[in-house]
């Protein structure tokens, strides 16, 4: 099996990659037109052992960049990687992933599919011909290639010492804007990006925030539907003081364990409140405030 | 001299009739047993030879045999002892052999000649009632149970007790069959502080008899609310606790005290139990765990924990309420309909949705676990609910609800359930549609969901099930970091 390719100089080959010090001489492509390169792109990266914050963020960030007509770029990780790619996707928005290893494999092996379904409409890159095992150290190469995509980047989740970070090093190295999602100062996953902020990265409240640096017209806002019930009406309000457990949203808002669960599920499908781990959040962080912390 | 005593072979969870032939021949003294004896019953030659002696009888100094006929059918255990014995001592004269006519005989003996219970007497008794004996002679011990079949037991402490009474020397008290209610103290829902979610999860499993996946962090209290979900089901009915009984007796797990089961069994097999201990086995099968628990509940503690074997061999219970066991030495079936509840953590480490703990667990790790649940296990619970870290002003409340004002509701829910089904209103069926559309729910989710919808229904004493009664049912269907 032959896989396209686009050469430094020749036609399609990415401009912002030329921005490199160290541009590949040759891209293997699989999937979509080359020209999806050439568009406006944000890279999304992060923990690939993320928590179901991290997973949240990730997720709705790419599926309102997506929606906005902005191409997400990723790794095709495990965990923050993966959640970008499918939140594009469920936009029905392209998304490109880099691999660090040959272009005919699919690593990890349970991304198989998911990678069928991003070069479906979107593409599959890589710098190495086909054949090339994954290896650790190939992986940093691969981030530069991320970073070197995108015209921003984008970390959800990373430790102190993740690989995520690399691609905001490079990112930065290349003048690029970089963002960091806040986190707990008590989440070791919240670490990395809590730094970057401190050491000037832009703090992401929003979808907004990357938006409006691009020169996009953000959407406007989630509004929510004034048919709730007055039960999960209650919930809502409920759960923007903080995320909860289903007991303790039955404590706080006075009703009992049957009516939130019914509550919940009229939110859910209204897109309003997501739970994980049996802990619910809700959706859209109010304006102005960073995500609810649980516990708080 | 010829004799003959009447005794019965288990099988499964049935008895086949077994004759106990004895024959005394001139010649050196010698005793053999015949007939496929395993090695227990082999060894009854010496506890039948002391007992005989340690009940002040003769043991006949003749060449001995002793068949077991079907001689093709394998004789296990040691319940032959007492027809053994009998048969010998008929066979010397010592009893009249015509008096062993019309009765059945199962035990085990010591060596002192005393009477010990053996496993399936209710079985035997039952199958002695069927081919027309009117008593069975039995230890003491198991003379309640045995008299459940519907037969006169003969209660005996000792062979020598045995051999009075077939002269006609002795008459033991008439033995009532055990029928009064073993109130064992289930544990009770109102030890349970705050889970309100758990609580009322708990109360639709036991209305609509569904299967229950709990998870969350350890130490939320998983296990103990699994506990208490016996003490929410009925009662069972005679029927029913005569079969669970005979499952339990042929088992040898009976309790001598309360010998009928009337509350439904609980059973939890630890994790590292053998397919063959959890859905039966065997050379001569054996019930296992999930037939122990008919009519009852098996708690899974830990489910990711057992064996892949195990947890795939549940399926066929589940989907028939049956287990086939079968073997080279013939087919059984047993009976195994009961409410699986299953406990898990959400990653190996267990911090997983625990805020003051961190999760340490690797991607690999953690998708190795979710992979140890099939999509084909994880689909027979129509119920996952999660378990969080409960906060500590929970801890402080209140108790709960008492199980008998649970099982208030539950009992007329059922009924409903049994009677007249609700069925799906308009506006349910489409919240179903909108579900279907944007939640990851599949085809088989959406009929489980049905399932519970009905349950919560009938629960609220509704003919239709209406939105909220499957938007709640909705809120039970499992969660896509399980079944990713």
């Amino acid at each position: 099996m032959t896989f396209p390719t686009v050469s430094r100089g020749g036609p399609g080959y990415p401009p912002l990659l030329t921005e490199l010090h160290d541009p590949p001489a040759r891209l293997y492509l699989r999937g979509g037109p080359p020209k999806i390169l050439a568009r406006t792109s944000v890279a999304i990266v992060g923990a690939r052992s993320c928590s179901p914050y991290g997973v949240q963020v990730a997720r709705e960030l790419a599926r309102e960049l997506a929606g906005a007509g902005v191409v997400v770029v990723s790794g095709l990780a495990r965990g923050v990687d993966g959640e970008a790619h499918r939140g594009a996707l469920a936009a029905g928005g392209l998304t490109v992933a880099v691999l660090g290893c040959g272009i005919d494999r699919d690593y990890p092996k349970a991304h198989a599919e998911l990678a069928r379904r991003i070069s479906e409409s979107g593409l599959v890159v890589s710098e190495y011909p086909p054949g090339v095992e994954p290896s650790p150290w190939r992986f940093p190469a691969r981030n530069r290639l991320v970073a070197g995509l995108a015209t921003a980047t984008v970390v959800v989740e990373a430790r102190r010492r993740s690989g995520a970070l690399i691609t905001a090093d490079f990112a930065l190295e290349l003048g690029r804007d970089v963002f960091a999602v806040p986190g707990e100062i008590t989440s070791g996953l919240s670490e990395g990006t809590n730094d970057l902020i401190r050491q000037g990265a832009t703090p992401l409240l929003g979808a907004a925030d990357v938006l409006e640096a691009l020169g996009i017209e953000p959407e406007p806002p989630v509004i929510v539907p004034t048919s709730l019930s007055p039960e999960a009406e209650n919930v809502w309000s409920a759960l923007r003081a903080g995320a909860m457990t289903l007991d303790e949203i039955s404590r706080t808002a006075g009703i009992g364990a049957a009516e939130v669960a019914v509550a919940l599920t009229e939110l859910e499908l209204a897109g309003l409140v997501v739970g994980a781990d049996g802990i619910y959040r809700a959706r859209t962080p109010p304006p102005g405030r960073g995500p609810p912390p649980y516990g708080a | 001299m010829l004799a003959r005593a009447v005794t019965h072979a288990l099988v499964g969870l049935e008895a086949r009739p077994v004759e106990v032939e004895a024959h005394l021949q001139r010649g050196v003294p010698a005793f053999a047993i015949v007939g496929l004896p395993d090695k227990a019953c082999q060894e009854a030659k010496e506890r039948v030879r002391s007992g005989i002696t340690s009940a002040e009888l003769e043991w006949p100094l003749r060449r001995i045999t002793v068949n077991l006929a079907p001689a093709g059918l394998r004789k296990e255990g040691s319940g032959y002892d007492l027809p053994i014995a009998l048969a010998v001592l008929a066979a010397s004269h010592q009893i009249p052999p015509e008096s062993l006519q019309g009765h059945a005989a199962v035990g085990e003996l010591g060596l002192d000649g005393r009477l010990r219970p053996v496993p399936g007497a209710i079985v035997a008794a039952e199958a002695a009632r069927r081919a027309g004996l009117p008593r069975l002679l039995c230890p003491l011990e198991s003379a309640p149970e045995a008299a459940l079949a519907g037969i006169e037991a003969v209660p005996l402490r000792h062979l020598a007790e045995a051999g009075a009474f077939l002269r006609g020397r002795f008459r033991p008290d008439a033995v009532q069959p055990a029928t009064a209610r073993s109130n064992g103290a289930a544990p009770d829902l109102a030890d349970v502080r705050g889970q309100e979610r758990g609580r009322r999860a708990l109360e639709i499993v036991a209305a609509g008899r569904h299967n229950l996946l709990l998870a969350g962090p350890p130490g939320t209290g998983k296990t103990m609310l699994a506990r208490r979900l016996p003490a929410l089901l009925p009662p069972l009915s005679l029927d029913q606790a005569l079969e669970v009984t005979r499952i339990h007796s042929v088992v040898g797990v009976l309790s001598a005290a309360h010998p009928l089961v009337d509350r439904p069994p609980f059973r939890a097999p630890h994790h590292t139990a053998s397919a063959a201990a959890v859905v039966g086995g065997g050379p001569g099968p054996r019930p296992g765990e999930v037939s122990l628990a008919h009519h009852g509940v098996l708690l899974l503690d830990e489910l990711p924990e057992f064996h892949r074997p195990v947890l795939e061999a549940l399926r066929q219970p589940l989907e028939d309420g049956v287990v086939a066991v079968v073997r080279v030495g013939g087919q059984a079936i047993f009976p195994a309909r009961f409410v699986l509840v299953g406990t898990m953590n959400l990653c190996p480490c267990g911090a997983r949705g625990d805020p003051a703990v961190e999760c340490t667990c690797s991607p690999q790790r953690l998708a190795a676990y979710g992979r140890k649940l099939s999509r084909a296990l994880l689909d027979r619970f129509d119920l996952v609910v999660h378990m969080p870290r409960p906060r500590g002003r929970e801890l402080d409340s209140t108790p709960g609800e008492a199980s008998a004002a649970v099982r208030d509701r539950v009992e007329p829910a059922a009924e409903r359930l049994r009677e007249r089904r609700p069925r799906l209103g308009t506006e349910a069926r489409e919240l179903l549609v909108r579900a279907v559309d944007t939640l990851p729910l599949s085809g088989r989710g959406r009929a489980r969901v049905a399932r519970v919808a009905a349950t919560v229904a009938a629960l609220a004493d509704a003919e239709t099930i209406d939105a909220q009664h499957v938007a709640e049912a909705l809120s039970y269907r499992a969660p896509p970091e399980l079944t990713t």
